[in-house]
Protein backbone atom coordinates (compact mmCIF):
# COMPACT_ATOMS: atom_id res chain seq x y z
CA UNK A 1 0.00 0.00 0.00
CA UNK A 2 1.23 3.50 -0.73
CA UNK A 3 1.64 5.16 2.66
CA UNK A 4 3.11 8.23 0.91
CA UNK A 5 -0.13 8.84 -0.93
CA UNK A 6 -2.36 8.16 2.04
CA UNK A 7 -0.40 10.72 4.07
CA UNK A 8 -0.53 13.20 1.19
CA UNK A 9 -4.29 12.69 1.09
CA UNK A 10 -4.59 13.42 4.79
CA UNK A 11 -2.43 16.54 4.40
CA UNK A 12 -4.65 17.80 1.57
CA UNK A 13 -7.21 18.86 4.17
CA UNK A 14 -4.85 21.12 6.19
CA UNK A 15 -1.31 21.07 7.62
CA UNK A 16 -0.81 18.34 10.25
CA UNK A 17 1.99 16.98 12.40
CA UNK A 18 3.16 13.39 12.53
CA UNK A 19 1.20 12.31 15.58
CA UNK A 20 -2.04 13.61 14.09
CA UNK A 21 -1.33 11.84 10.79
CA UNK A 22 -0.76 8.52 12.53
CA UNK A 23 -4.01 8.84 14.48
CA UNK A 24 -6.04 9.79 11.42
CA UNK A 25 -4.50 7.02 9.33
CA UNK A 26 -5.42 4.37 11.90
CA UNK A 27 -8.91 5.83 12.27
CA UNK A 28 -9.76 6.05 8.56
CA UNK A 29 -8.14 2.73 7.60
CA UNK A 30 -9.18 0.51 10.51
CA UNK A 31 -8.36 -2.81 8.81
CA UNK A 32 -4.87 -1.73 7.76
CA UNK A 33 -1.74 -2.39 9.76
CA UNK A 34 -1.37 0.53 12.24
CA UNK A 35 1.41 2.94 11.24
CA UNK A 36 4.57 3.14 13.34
CA UNK A 37 5.64 6.68 14.26
CA UNK A 38 9.05 6.07 12.73
CA UNK A 39 7.40 5.22 9.44
CA UNK A 40 5.32 8.43 9.52
CA UNK A 41 8.34 10.65 10.12
CA UNK A 42 10.49 8.86 7.55
CA UNK A 43 7.70 9.17 4.97
CA UNK A 44 7.19 12.88 5.74
CA UNK A 45 10.91 13.52 5.23
CA UNK A 46 10.81 11.73 1.89
CA UNK A 47 7.74 13.74 0.83
CA UNK A 48 9.61 16.92 1.77
CA UNK A 49 12.73 15.82 -0.14
CA UNK A 50 10.62 15.15 -3.24
CA UNK A 51 8.90 18.54 -3.00
CA UNK A 52 5.44 17.10 -2.24
CA UNK A 53 5.26 18.49 1.31
CA UNK A 54 6.93 21.30 3.23
CA UNK A 55 7.36 22.32 6.84
CA UNK A 56 4.49 24.62 7.78
CA UNK A 57 5.22 25.28 11.42
CA UNK A 58 7.47 24.14 14.23
CA UNK A 59 5.67 24.41 17.55
CA UNK A 60 7.83 24.52 20.65
CA UNK A 61 5.70 24.30 23.74
CA UNK A 62 6.63 22.67 27.01
CA UNK A 63 6.86 19.22 25.40
CA UNK A 64 8.89 17.94 22.49
CA UNK A 65 9.12 20.05 19.36
CA UNK A 66 6.36 19.30 16.84
CA UNK A 67 6.69 19.89 13.12
CA UNK A 68 3.54 20.41 11.10
CA UNK A 69 3.74 19.61 7.38
CA UNK A 70 1.67 21.07 4.52
CA UNK A 71 1.06 19.67 1.06
CA UNK A 72 2.64 21.63 -1.85
CA UNK A 73 1.18 22.30 -5.31
CA UNK A 74 3.37 19.53 -6.66
CA UNK A 75 2.09 17.30 -3.88
CA UNK A 76 -1.50 17.93 -4.92
CA UNK A 77 -0.67 17.11 -8.52
CA UNK A 78 1.02 13.87 -7.40
CA UNK A 79 -2.01 12.97 -5.25
CA UNK A 80 -4.41 13.52 -8.14
CA UNK A 81 -2.22 11.46 -10.46
CA UNK A 82 -2.24 8.58 -7.93
CA UNK A 83 -6.00 8.75 -7.35
CA UNK A 84 -6.66 8.53 -11.10
CA UNK A 85 -4.22 5.64 -11.62
CA UNK A 86 -5.52 2.09 -12.01
CA UNK A 87 -3.87 -0.52 -9.81
CA UNK A 88 -2.10 -3.03 -12.06
CA UNK A 89 -3.43 -6.57 -11.42
CA UNK A 90 -0.57 -8.57 -9.90
CA UNK A 91 1.49 -10.26 -12.66
CA UNK A 92 2.86 -13.06 -10.44
CA UNK A 93 1.30 -15.52 -8.03
CA UNK A 94 3.26 -14.93 -4.86
CA UNK A 95 1.04 -16.76 -2.41
CA UNK A 96 2.74 -18.91 0.23
CA UNK A 97 -0.33 -21.19 0.01
CA UNK A 98 0.41 -22.01 -3.62
CA UNK A 99 4.15 -22.51 -2.99
CA UNK A 100 3.51 -24.84 -0.07
CA UNK A 101 1.15 -27.06 -2.07
CA UNK A 102 3.63 -27.41 -4.94
CA UNK A 103 6.68 -27.93 -2.74
CA UNK A 104 4.84 -30.49 -0.59
CA UNK A 105 3.90 -32.43 -3.72
CA UNK A 106 7.39 -32.18 -5.28
CA UNK A 107 9.01 -33.50 -2.11
CA UNK A 108 6.60 -36.42 -2.07
CA UNK A 109 4.52 -35.16 0.82
CA UNK A 110 0.75 -34.87 0.96
CA UNK A 111 -0.73 -31.42 0.60
CA UNK A 112 -4.28 -32.54 1.55
CA UNK A 113 -3.71 -32.30 5.29
CA UNK A 114 -2.08 -28.92 4.91
CA UNK A 115 -4.95 -27.62 2.78
CA UNK A 116 -7.54 -28.74 5.34
CA UNK A 117 -5.62 -27.05 8.16
CA UNK A 118 -5.18 -23.88 6.14
CA UNK A 119 -8.90 -23.96 5.36
CA UNK A 120 -9.69 -24.14 9.06
CA UNK A 121 -7.35 -21.22 9.83
CA UNK A 122 -8.85 -19.06 7.09
CA UNK A 123 -12.38 -19.84 8.22
CA UNK A 124 -11.47 -19.06 11.84
CA UNK A 125 -10.28 -15.60 10.74
CA UNK A 126 -13.47 -15.18 8.69
CA UNK A 127 -15.51 -15.93 11.82
CA UNK A 128 -13.67 -13.19 13.72
CA UNK A 129 -14.19 -10.70 10.91
CA UNK A 130 -17.89 -11.63 10.59
CA UNK A 131 -18.32 -11.00 14.32
CA UNK A 132 -16.45 -7.67 14.09
CA UNK A 133 -18.82 -6.47 11.39
CA UNK A 134 -21.77 -6.61 13.77
CA UNK A 135 -20.62 -3.63 15.79
CA UNK A 136 -18.15 -1.94 13.46
CA UNK A 137 -18.05 1.56 11.97
CA UNK A 138 -18.75 1.80 8.21
CA UNK A 139 -15.00 1.99 7.52
CA UNK A 140 -14.37 -1.12 9.62
CA UNK A 141 -17.21 -3.00 7.89
CA UNK A 142 -15.72 -2.06 4.52
CA UNK A 143 -12.27 -3.22 5.64
CA UNK A 144 -13.76 -6.48 6.98
CA UNK A 145 -15.61 -7.02 3.67
CA UNK A 146 -12.34 -6.62 1.81
CA UNK A 147 -10.51 -9.09 4.03
CA UNK A 148 -13.45 -11.55 4.06
CA UNK A 149 -13.72 -11.63 0.29
CA UNK A 150 -9.98 -12.18 -0.16
CA UNK A 151 -10.01 -14.98 2.40
CA UNK A 152 -13.03 -16.42 0.61
CA UNK A 153 -11.11 -16.33 -2.69
CA UNK A 154 -8.24 -18.23 -1.03
CA UNK A 155 -10.73 -20.76 0.35
CA UNK A 156 -12.27 -21.35 -3.05
CA UNK A 157 -8.76 -21.82 -4.45
CA UNK A 158 -8.05 -24.32 -1.64
CA UNK A 159 -11.19 -26.28 -2.58
CA UNK A 160 -10.20 -26.39 -6.26
CA UNK A 161 -6.62 -27.29 -5.33
CA UNK A 162 -7.87 -30.30 -3.36
CA UNK A 163 -9.67 -31.51 -6.46
CA UNK A 164 -6.58 -31.01 -8.61
CA UNK A 165 -3.95 -32.54 -6.32
CA UNK A 166 -4.04 -35.89 -8.14
CA UNK A 167 -3.34 -34.14 -11.48
CA UNK A 168 -0.45 -32.23 -9.96
CA UNK A 169 1.03 -35.40 -8.49
CA UNK A 170 0.65 -37.17 -11.85
CA UNK A 171 2.53 -34.41 -13.66
CA UNK A 172 5.35 -34.34 -11.13
CA UNK A 173 5.74 -38.12 -11.18
CA UNK A 174 5.80 -38.26 -14.99
CA UNK B 1 -29.23 -32.76 21.64
CA UNK B 2 -29.48 -33.86 17.98
CA UNK B 3 -27.25 -36.72 16.99
CA UNK B 4 -26.64 -38.75 13.84
CA UNK B 5 -24.69 -41.99 13.81
CA UNK B 6 -23.27 -43.78 10.77
CA UNK B 7 -25.87 -42.49 8.33
CA UNK B 8 -26.00 -44.22 4.94
CA UNK B 9 -28.24 -43.20 2.09
CA UNK B 10 -28.14 -44.04 -1.60
CA UNK B 11 -30.12 -42.74 -4.54
CA UNK B 12 -30.03 -45.42 -7.22
CA UNK B 13 -26.35 -46.20 -7.72
CA UNK B 14 -25.19 -42.97 -6.13
CA UNK B 15 -24.08 -43.11 -2.52
CA UNK B 16 -25.09 -39.78 -0.98
CA UNK B 17 -24.13 -40.57 2.62
CA UNK B 18 -21.48 -43.11 3.45
CA UNK B 19 -21.33 -43.29 7.23
CA UNK B 20 -21.90 -39.73 8.44
CA UNK B 21 -21.82 -39.18 12.22
CA UNK B 22 -22.28 -35.78 13.80
CA UNK B 23 -23.80 -34.04 16.78
CA UNK B 24 -25.51 -30.68 17.23
CA UNK B 25 -25.53 -29.12 20.69
CA UNK B 26 -28.26 -27.03 22.35
CA UNK B 27 -28.31 -23.55 20.75
CA UNK B 28 -25.27 -24.34 18.63
CA UNK B 29 -24.76 -22.79 15.19
CA UNK B 30 -23.22 -25.28 12.79
CA UNK B 31 -22.38 -25.02 9.10
CA UNK B 32 -22.29 -28.14 6.94
CA UNK B 33 -20.11 -27.44 3.92
CA UNK B 34 -18.56 -29.42 1.08
CA UNK B 35 -18.47 -29.55 -2.71
CA UNK B 36 -21.57 -30.28 -4.81
CA UNK B 37 -22.59 -33.88 -4.39
CA UNK B 38 -20.79 -34.30 -1.06
CA UNK B 39 -24.08 -35.21 0.64
CA UNK B 40 -24.69 -32.05 2.64
CA UNK B 41 -28.36 -31.55 1.71
CA UNK B 42 -29.09 -35.26 2.19
CA UNK B 43 -27.49 -35.11 5.63
CA UNK B 44 -29.66 -32.10 6.51
CA UNK B 45 -32.83 -33.86 5.30
CA UNK B 46 -32.00 -36.96 7.38
CA UNK B 47 -31.33 -34.84 10.47
CA UNK B 48 -34.59 -32.95 9.98
CA UNK B 49 -36.56 -36.17 9.55
CA UNK B 50 -37.60 -35.26 6.02
CA UNK B 51 -36.09 -38.47 4.63
CA UNK B 52 -35.02 -41.69 6.32
CA UNK B 53 -31.49 -43.05 6.05
CA UNK B 54 -31.09 -46.70 4.93
CA UNK B 55 -28.99 -47.40 7.97
CA UNK B 56 -27.67 -45.47 10.93
CA UNK B 57 -29.57 -43.54 13.56
CA UNK B 58 -30.86 -40.03 14.18
CA UNK B 59 -31.73 -39.12 17.76
CA UNK B 60 -33.30 -36.00 19.27
CA UNK B 61 -32.68 -35.87 23.03
CA UNK B 62 -31.78 -39.55 22.87
CA UNK B 63 -35.04 -40.51 21.17
CA UNK B 64 -34.90 -42.23 17.77
CA UNK B 65 -36.29 -40.06 14.97
CA UNK B 66 -35.49 -42.15 11.90
CA UNK B 67 -37.58 -45.15 12.94
CA UNK B 68 -40.76 -43.12 13.46
CA UNK B 69 -43.60 -43.50 10.96
CA UNK B 70 -44.52 -40.75 8.54
CA UNK B 71 -47.18 -39.13 10.77
CA UNK B 72 -45.07 -39.19 13.90
CA UNK B 73 -42.12 -37.66 12.04
CA UNK B 74 -44.33 -34.93 10.60
CA UNK B 75 -45.57 -34.09 14.10
CA UNK B 76 -42.04 -34.12 15.50
CA UNK B 77 -40.85 -31.81 12.70
CA UNK B 78 -43.71 -29.37 13.24
CA UNK B 79 -43.09 -29.09 16.95
CA UNK B 80 -39.30 -29.12 17.07
CA UNK B 81 -37.87 -28.04 13.76
CA UNK B 82 -38.02 -25.02 11.48
CA UNK B 83 -36.81 -25.31 7.90
CA UNK B 84 -35.61 -22.57 5.55
CA UNK B 85 -34.99 -23.48 1.92
CA UNK B 86 -33.00 -21.73 -0.78
CA UNK B 87 -36.13 -20.31 -2.41
CA UNK B 88 -38.32 -19.40 0.57
CA UNK B 89 -41.01 -21.86 -0.51
CA UNK B 90 -43.81 -19.77 0.87
CA UNK B 91 -47.40 -20.46 -0.15
CA UNK B 92 -47.94 -18.04 -3.05
CA UNK B 93 -51.68 -17.51 -2.44
CA UNK B 94 -51.16 -16.39 1.17
CA UNK B 95 -49.84 -13.08 2.50
CA UNK B 96 -46.55 -12.97 4.43
CA UNK B 97 -48.31 -12.88 7.79
CA UNK B 98 -50.57 -15.81 6.82
CA UNK B 99 -47.53 -17.80 5.74
CA UNK B 100 -45.82 -17.22 9.08
CA UNK B 101 -49.02 -18.04 10.99
CA UNK B 102 -49.52 -21.31 9.08
CA UNK B 103 -47.27 -23.58 11.19
CA UNK B 104 -48.85 -22.15 14.35
CA UNK B 105 -52.32 -23.04 13.06
CA UNK B 106 -51.04 -26.55 12.24
CA UNK B 107 -49.86 -26.78 15.83
CA UNK B 108 -53.44 -25.93 16.94
CA UNK B 109 -52.95 -22.36 18.08
CA UNK B 110 -55.95 -20.03 17.69
CA UNK B 111 -56.28 -17.89 14.60
CA UNK B 112 -55.91 -14.52 16.33
CA UNK B 113 -53.07 -15.64 18.54
CA UNK B 114 -51.23 -17.11 15.52
CA UNK B 115 -51.68 -13.95 13.51
CA UNK B 116 -50.47 -11.76 16.36
CA UNK B 117 -47.39 -13.91 16.90
CA UNK B 118 -46.70 -13.94 13.17
CA UNK B 119 -46.77 -10.14 13.01
CA UNK B 120 -44.36 -9.81 15.90
CA UNK B 121 -41.94 -12.24 14.20
CA UNK B 122 -42.11 -10.22 11.00
CA UNK B 123 -41.35 -7.11 13.03
CA UNK B 124 -38.38 -8.79 14.66
CA UNK B 125 -37.00 -9.69 11.24
CA UNK B 126 -37.51 -6.15 9.98
CA UNK B 127 -40.16 -7.07 7.39
CA UNK B 128 -43.27 -5.84 9.24
CA UNK B 129 -44.04 -3.63 6.23
CA UNK B 130 -44.48 -6.74 4.07
CA UNK B 131 -47.03 -8.41 6.35
CA UNK B 132 -49.99 -8.11 4.00
CA UNK B 133 -48.10 -8.63 0.74
CA UNK B 134 -48.01 -11.93 -1.12
CA UNK B 135 -44.71 -13.70 -1.89
CA UNK B 136 -44.86 -12.55 -5.52
CA UNK B 137 -44.67 -8.93 -4.35
CA UNK B 138 -41.55 -9.41 -2.21
CA UNK B 139 -37.84 -9.14 -3.05
CA UNK B 140 -35.62 -12.20 -2.63
CA UNK B 141 -34.20 -10.90 0.63
CA UNK B 142 -37.66 -10.09 2.04
CA UNK B 143 -38.94 -13.55 1.02
CA UNK B 144 -36.10 -15.22 2.92
CA UNK B 145 -36.68 -13.11 6.01
CA UNK B 146 -40.37 -14.08 5.94
CA UNK B 147 -39.27 -17.73 5.58
CA UNK B 148 -36.98 -17.28 8.61
CA UNK B 149 -39.89 -15.79 10.57
CA UNK B 150 -42.02 -18.81 9.62
CA UNK B 151 -39.28 -21.21 10.73
CA UNK B 152 -38.89 -19.43 14.08
CA UNK B 153 -42.58 -18.91 14.81
CA UNK B 154 -43.18 -22.34 16.35
CA UNK B 155 -40.30 -21.83 18.79
CA UNK B 156 -38.30 -24.76 17.37
CA UNK B 157 -35.33 -26.48 19.01
CA UNK B 158 -33.46 -26.51 15.71
CA UNK B 159 -33.64 -24.50 12.51
CA UNK B 160 -32.38 -26.20 9.36
CA UNK B 161 -31.41 -23.91 6.51
CA UNK B 162 -30.47 -25.29 3.10
CA UNK B 163 -28.46 -22.70 1.12
CA UNK B 164 -30.60 -19.89 2.60
CA UNK B 165 -28.70 -17.18 0.70
CA UNK B 166 -28.11 -19.18 -2.49
CA UNK B 167 -30.50 -17.08 -4.55
CA UNK B 168 -29.47 -13.69 -3.15
CA UNK B 169 -26.78 -11.12 -3.93
CA UNK B 170 -24.14 -10.61 -1.30
CA UNK B 171 -25.68 -7.70 0.60
CA UNK B 172 -29.18 -9.23 0.71
CA UNK B 173 -27.58 -12.54 1.73
CA UNK B 174 -25.72 -10.80 4.54
CA UNK B 175 -28.96 -9.24 5.84
CA UNK B 176 -30.69 -12.63 5.84
CA UNK B 177 -27.77 -14.28 7.66
CA UNK B 178 -27.59 -11.43 10.20
CA UNK B 179 -31.32 -11.88 10.85
CA UNK B 180 -31.20 -15.67 10.94
CA UNK B 181 -28.15 -15.95 13.18
CA UNK B 182 -29.15 -13.01 15.36
CA UNK B 183 -32.62 -14.37 16.15
CA UNK B 184 -31.33 -17.95 16.56
CA UNK B 185 -28.81 -16.73 19.15
CA UNK B 186 -31.37 -14.56 20.97
CA UNK B 187 -33.87 -17.39 21.21
CA UNK B 188 -31.14 -20.01 21.87
CA UNK B 189 -32.31 -22.07 18.94
CA UNK B 190 -29.76 -24.37 17.33
CA UNK B 191 -29.10 -23.65 13.66
CA UNK B 192 -27.79 -26.08 11.07
CA UNK B 193 -27.00 -24.36 7.81
CA UNK B 194 -25.96 -26.17 4.66
CA UNK B 195 -23.91 -23.95 2.39
CA UNK B 196 -21.17 -23.89 -0.18
CA UNK B 197 -20.56 -20.19 0.60
CA UNK B 198 -17.66 -19.70 3.02
CA UNK B 199 -18.97 -16.30 4.02
CA UNK B 200 -22.15 -17.98 5.26
CA UNK B 201 -20.12 -20.71 6.99
CA UNK B 202 -18.19 -17.97 8.83
CA UNK B 203 -21.35 -17.15 10.82
CA UNK B 204 -21.28 -20.57 12.47
CA UNK B 205 -19.57 -21.65 15.70
CA UNK B 206 -18.48 -24.84 14.03
CA UNK B 207 -18.02 -26.16 10.52
CA UNK B 208 -18.49 -29.76 9.45
CA UNK B 209 -16.90 -30.48 6.07
CA UNK B 210 -18.39 -33.34 4.03
CA UNK B 211 -16.59 -34.99 1.13
CA UNK B 212 -17.96 -37.96 -0.81
CA UNK B 213 -20.67 -38.59 1.76
CA UNK B 214 -18.40 -38.65 4.80
CA UNK B 215 -17.13 -36.13 7.35
CA UNK B 216 -13.73 -34.89 6.15
CA UNK B 217 -13.06 -32.57 9.07
CA UNK B 218 -14.59 -30.15 11.52
CA UNK B 219 -13.35 -26.83 12.77
CA UNK B 220 -14.38 -24.46 15.54
CA UNK B 221 -13.30 -20.94 16.38
CA UNK B 222 -10.11 -22.14 18.06
CA UNK B 223 -9.30 -25.58 16.73
CA UNK B 224 -9.41 -27.97 13.82
CA UNK B 225 -9.44 -31.76 13.77
CA UNK B 226 -7.24 -31.73 10.72
CA UNK B 227 -4.08 -30.78 12.62
CA UNK B 228 -1.83 -28.21 14.22
CA UNK B 229 0.51 -25.82 12.45
CA UNK B 230 -0.72 -23.46 9.77
CA UNK B 231 0.62 -20.43 7.98
CA UNK B 232 -0.97 -17.10 8.86
CA UNK B 233 -3.81 -16.42 6.42
CA UNK B 234 -2.29 -14.27 3.70
CA UNK B 235 -5.16 -11.86 3.34
CA UNK B 236 -6.07 -11.81 7.01
CA UNK B 237 -4.91 -8.28 7.77
CA UNK B 238 -6.52 -6.89 4.68
CA UNK B 239 -3.36 -6.91 2.58
CA UNK B 240 -2.78 -8.94 -0.52
CA UNK B 241 0.62 -10.49 -0.88
CA UNK B 242 1.47 -10.00 -4.50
Amino acid sequence: MSIRHVLLGLLAERPKHGYELKKEHDHHLPGARPLAYGQVYATLQRLERDGFAEVAEIAQGGGPERTAYAITGEGRAELERWLAEVEEPAPYVASPLFSRVVVATVTGGAADGYLLRQRAAHLARMRELTAEKRSGSPARVLAADYALQHLDADLRWIETAMERLADLRGEIDA
Amino acid sequence: MLEARALRKTFGRTTALDGVSLEIGEGEIVAITGPSGSGKSTALHCLAGVIRPESGEVRLDGRRVDTLGEDARTRLRRENFGIVFQFGQLVPELSAVENVALPLLFNRHGRQESSRAARSWLERLDVAGCADLRPGELSGGQLQRVAVARALAVGPRVIFADEPTGALDSLAGEQVMDALVGTARESRTALVVVTHDNRVAAYADREIVLRDGAVAGTSTAGASTAGASVAGPSAADGEVTA
